[in-house]
């Protein structure tokens, strides 16, 4: 375990990992997400109280799941960065914060636009659609610190800082449809509940959170060997690696 | 299939214009994250591998402008 945990601190084995990975990541993750989006748009049944509007769930769940995960992610590499000093775990902080931002946007434009039809309203200022909000700012907030500090430590102790105080927004943002009455409906995934929705719309909704997750997976092994190479760009493994690569 | 005709697909019984503007967008952003994330590599790769060439060119011909080390007298 220690020495998986060792192994990971060192940015030339991840890199190799992630080169593995990368392909299987991508093609599986473009696969699961086309299948789950194709079935839940031209197949699925439609809804009977929403009728063709519901079809937005396919991308805004998925959207909104990944936006919340990422920054619980983030937030498991933020206290890394603090107690072990792991370089890793910041170099994935400051390459998935903009995935991240643009997952939360997703999940407000789409939620939006859902509302229009369903609610009557493209925005109101209700528990659920106001905690999302501040999630996109703290995002924003994670990448515009990480810009402004220039030395490495420094960044990266006072990223990891921001990130740990803003996931106090994570339980608010779940539990936003239970603690306060809002338009919002309740979660359409439970862990220890069946979905309450028959199998031809769950199914492909699962098949599109799977594949979202996977893209997001490619995404940020992409952006982090990016980051390494900006980082350890003197090292003499990145030299040979780059002299080796042609693209 | 959900739908008796390829045009009822599109209009969605009016909801047409809701659900495609959210599967536009959403295609949208999360290609230009993707493209947008390669490019990013490409360029740091060519840019670290020109940083690693420059060098023993430098050392081999002064190209341009030329500098001659002057060594001042110790007398």
């Amino acid at each position: 375990m220690w020495q998986i945990f060792h192994k990971l601190g060192s940015p030339k084995w991840f890199f190799g990992i992630a080169s593995t990975l990368m392909p299987w990541l991508l093609w599986v993750g473009v696969a699961l997400l086309v299948a789950g989006l194709g079935w839940g748009l031209a197949f699925a049944p439609q809804d009977y109280l929403q009728g063709n509007s519901y079809r937005i769930i396919f991308i805004h769940v998925p959207s909104a799941f990944l936006a919340q995960s990422v920054y619980i992610m983030m937030a498991v590499a933020g206290l890394v960065t603090l107690v072990w000093r792991m370089k890793l775990a910041d170099v994935f902080v400051k390459a998935v914060a903009p995935v991240g931002a643009v997952l939360t946007f997703l999940a407000l434009f789409t939620g939006a636009v859902w509302g229009k039809p369903t609610w009557g309203t493209w925005w109101i200022w209700d528990a659920r659609l106001t905690s999302m909000l501040i999630l996109l700012f703290l995002y924003f907030g994670v990448i515009a610190l990480g810009a402004a500090i220039s030395d490495e430590k420094s960044s990266a102790r006072a990223v990891a800082v921001l990130v740990l105080v803003g996931v106090v927004n994570i339980p608010i943002i779940k539990y936003s449809v239970e603690w306060w009455n809002t338009l919002h409906q309740p979660a359409t995934f439970k862990l220890t509940e069946k979905p309450s929705m028959p199998a031809e719309m769950w199914v492909p909704l699962l098949l599109s959170v799977l594949g979202l997750y996977l893209i997001f997976g490619w995404l940020a092994c992409l952006r982090m060997q990016t980051e390494i190479l900006v980082r350890e760009g003197r090292t003499r493994w990145v030299q040979q690696l780059v002299q080796a690569r042609g693209d | 299939m959900a739908f008796d005709s390829f045009g009822a697909f599109i209009v969605m019984e009016g909801h047409g214009p809701y659900v495609w503007a959210c599967y536009f967008v959403f295609f949208l952003l999360m290609g230009a994250v993707m493209f947008w994330s390669l490019r990013q590599r490409r360029f740091v790769i060519a840019q670290q591998r020109r940083r690693t060439d420059s060098t023993p060119v430098r050392a081999e011909s002064p190209a341009g402008a030329s500098f001659t080390r002057i060594e001042p007298s110790q007398d």
